[in-house]
């Protein structure tokens, strides 16, 4: 094991981070979440069809890249950085983890070419730690109906995965009424996914915490990626800034200000590496609710460790950018904003820094008061 | 070299010699290169990569250990500095008593008028012939009390600016001139000390670099120290939190929900730090510490203090109590041992001792972030001539 990046891994990084630059600059995506389609199918497709990011976890034998969470933290840390509008998360981490669960071969396979995109519905907001609401219901033709609100990802779906009780249904997103609502985080809006007596198939059994977690422990570069953006636009702004004849960042209020978002910064990455780290290894990565083996309580309590560490420093120095940036932090035309609103909604997403303590709790053997 | 051979080489080692001995199983392990992998041959080490000794530790586990409450500046601190820039003659003579712990060393570094300000050091060396006579007064001197050795940094040119008129020295404890005066400290004991040094007489055999080049020598001290504070492995639920934790388990009754959500967030922090320092030893692995270390040194010591302060706390009635106030001096530094109280005022040192967190914070905006100092006044006038 490491927590440094491996050299395939840089390269994987490089080629991601150039075609962002190349395709999602601020302008860009500041450009497209004022319009309707905030999602950017084109830069998606790209993005699969050169790198092959889609089918990153998925076995080579399934025609993916057979590779692992470990690389698939690497685009995200790209992908946060950029505050790119394309469903990696919610497509090729959230519904791939949740067909490699259920040992789906088909579905796998078109997304894993990037050709299908797919999505799981449930809130974004949904706590691996908790069952999830049961909204949607199965009538006795089989046929589902009920609505799943802040579901990120599904308005650009072709596929969505549905859990219902602990069965994960599939259901073609044309059978679906989806509702893109006006989103707090405007890169990655939330829609309401409505059925009413849709056709759905059954593909397997749900793991709901197993899934949810390794989405959490993986958003965590995500954020890893918001919060270095935010650190460095920071650091170079108060370098150039001038006031009362000096750069504001020779004013030791704000130098330490910046060296603890640095080191907060640090730490985020080290946790968010040993996280991906230890989601990548070969198999049962995440203990099936409660028990299972040493590894798997490993992955688990790593990904909660990340998912609550990497959430509030992402939002901190998010936070933070906003105030060093003065007036032009709070305007529309500077790209802060879009991290800031980042960093806030996925702050909440896959369980919020507390619910990632109480699995703490649990894992690390510190239990609550009786 | 692998670890593979590490390994056998530790194997074989262990094989060849009797643990019933301390001293000569640790001096036979130095002379075998298994004290610090890292350092050349013939002087503990084998050339090999730093990461590697954590091999020989875990062959060797169960073996005569050092005892690093004592030999803490020493083995952090003296010794890189020494393998850096002394002399063969100097390496010979002093690293293996100092790693075998047969020799004690301490820091003389701060005074009463240099802190943080550590360059203005008053401290006056001067030349007479073969010798330096030393002159001043050093504090917080930890450990003075068994030293052998000092490492010490002493002004030799008053009328340059202060940053360049300093040399690097070993200094004798034992030579006539030095005296250790105990200091209390809050915690009731005395671990550090005043140190008197009058007239002292140190050949220049004891110099360590070149004359007036002190201050780049001692920033090797420094940055070493500062890793050797906080930067030592840990297991995951160890150190500080392990102690609290291990209150938190065995004592039900004391729980509350507000400790409870305190402890969790200083658990991830715990862990996260641990992993930040993990993955720096792991880019050190070759090559000296950087100014990254302050860091982590800086997180050490803000969570010491926030744990400690929250076992106190948790203990409730039992917080009250004190286990031993009397005067005395201290055996050893140990920042997780005797009681809670004791372990809550130790630890506010921690962001004092090795720089202050003030000083970490603006190391890590200069040297890491890059960001401009504050304007300066002291840069280019001549020491003697500072206000003080
Ligand atoms: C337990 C303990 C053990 C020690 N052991 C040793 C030892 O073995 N050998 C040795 O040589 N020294 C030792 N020290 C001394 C230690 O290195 C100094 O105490 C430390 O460097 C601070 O210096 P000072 O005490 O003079 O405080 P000052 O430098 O006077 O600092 C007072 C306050 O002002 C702040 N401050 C100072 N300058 C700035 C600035 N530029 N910006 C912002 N804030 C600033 C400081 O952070 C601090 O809060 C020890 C100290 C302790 C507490």
């Amino acid at each position: 094991m490491t927590l440094l990046y491996t050299e395939v891994e840089e390269e994987l990084r490089a080629s991601v981070r150039d075609l962002l630059a190349d395709r999602c600059g601020f302008d860009a995506v500041l450009k497209r979440v004022e319009s309707d389609t905030p999602y950017d199918m084109e830069l998606w497709k790209t993005l699969g069809r050169e790198i092959g990011v889609a089918g990153l976890l998925v076995p080579e034998e399934y025609g993916g890249a057979g590779a692992s969470a470990r690389e698939a933290a690497v685009v995200l840390e790209e992908l946060g950085r950029a505050v790119a509008p394309v469903p990696f998360l919610t497509s090729a981490v959230l519904a791939t983890k949740a067909l490699l669960e259920v040992g789906e071969e088909d579905l796998i396979q078109e997304l894993a070419s990037g050709e299908t995109t797919a999505a799981l519905v449930v809130p974004l907001a949904a706590s691996p730690y908790r069952p999830l609401r049961e909204t949607v219901t199965v009538g006795e033709d089989g046929t589902l109906s009920g609505e799943v609100r802040g579901v990120a990802g599904a308005d650009v779906a072709d596929v969505l995965l549905v859990p219902v009780g602990s069965a994960l249904y599939r259901v073609e997103a044309e059978h679906a009424r989806i509702e893109v609502v006006p989103s707090l985080d405007l890169t990655r809006p939330v829609a309401t996914v409505a059925f009413s007596g849709a056709r759905g198939e059954v593909l397997g059994h749900f793991e709901r915490r197993k899934v949810l977690a390794f989405g959490a422990g993986l958003l965590a570069s995500e954020q890893l990626g918001v919060a270095e953006w935010c650190l460095e636009t920071t650091l170079a702004y108060i370098k150039e800034r001038h006031q009362f004849a000096r750069p504001i960042g020779s004013f030791q209020a704000i130098k330490h200000r910046m060296a603890d978002l640095w080191l907060d910064v640090v730490r985020a990455r080290a946790a968010a590496r040993n996280a991906a780290d230890l989601l990548a290894a070969p198999s049962d990565h995440l203990a099936p609710s409660g028990a299972s083996g040493a590894a798997g309580a490993d992955a688990e309590l790593a990904a909660a460790v990340a998912g609550s560490w990497c959430s509030e420093v992402a939002l901190h120095v998010a936070e933070e950018s906003v105030q060093l940036h003065g007036g032009i932090g709070m305007t529309w035309e500077h790209p802060v904003h879009l991290y800031l609103k980042r960093a806030k909604a996925s702050e909440i997403a896959l369980g919020a820094p507390g619910a990632h303590r109480e699995a703490v709790a649990e894992l690390a053997d510190l239990p609550a008061p009786a | 070299m692998t670890g593979e051979d590490v390994a056998s080489l530790a194997r074989e080692f262990l094989a060849a010699h009797d643990p019933g001995d301390r001293l000569e199983f640790l001096r036979a392990r130095f002379d075998a290169g298994l004290a610090w992998v890292h350092f050349p041959k013939g002087l503990g080490g084998l050339g090999a990569p730093r990461e590697l000794q954590q091999v020989v530790e875990r062959e060797l586990a169960g073996t005569p250990q050092l005892d690093t409450g004592v030999q803490g500046i020493g083995l952090g601190m003296a010794a890189p500095t020494i393998l850096a820039f002394g002399t063969e003659e100097q390496k010979k003579r002093f690293l293996r008593p100092l790693w075998t712990g047969e020799e004690i060393w301490c820091q003389l570094f701060s005074e009463p008028g240099a802190g943080s300000d550590l360059a203005t050091l008053g401290t006056r060396a001067v030349r007479d012939g073969d010798e330096w006579v030393v002159d001043g007064q050093k504090v917080w001197t930890s450990g003075a009390h068994h030293a052998r050795w000092a490492i010490l940094v002493a002004r030799t040119d008053p009328d340059v600016p202060k940053h360049r008129g300093m040399t690097y020295f070993v200094c004798d404890m034992h030579a006539p001139g030095v005296e250790v005066r105990p200091l209390r400290q809050i915690t009731g004991e005395a671990e550090f000390n005043e140190v008197f040094l009058t007239g002292v007489r140190l050949g220049d055999d004891l110099r360590l670099g070149e004359i007036g080049d002190g201050w780049r020598v001692a920033q090797m001290t420094l940055m070493n120290e500062r890793v050797a504070i906080g930067g030592a492995p840990v297991r995951r639920g160890g150190g500080m939190v392990g102690v609290v934790a291990e209150t938190w388990r065995s004592r039900p009754e004391l729980r509350t929900h507000d400790l409870h959500q305190r402890l969790l967030r200083l658990w991830v922090e715990s862990e996260v730090t641990r992993l930040a320092g993990a993955r720096l030893r792991e880019q050190l692995s070759v090559g000296q510490p950087g100014p990254e270390g302050s860091g982590m040194k800086l997180s050490f010591a803000s969570l010491n203090q926030a744990l400690s302060g929250l076992d106190v706390e948790l203990r409730g009635e039992e917080g009250l109590e004190y286990d031993d106030w009397s005067f005395r001096r201290s055996d050893s530094v140990d920042f997780f041992g005797r009681g809670a109280g004791y372990r809550y005022l130790r630890a506010k040192g921690n962001s004092i001792e090795g720089g202050t967190s003030e000083i970490l914070r603006n190391i890590v905006a200069e040297r890491v972030l890059g960001l401009p100092s504050e304007p300066r006044v002291d840069k280019d006038v001549p020491w003697k001539d500072l206000p003080r």
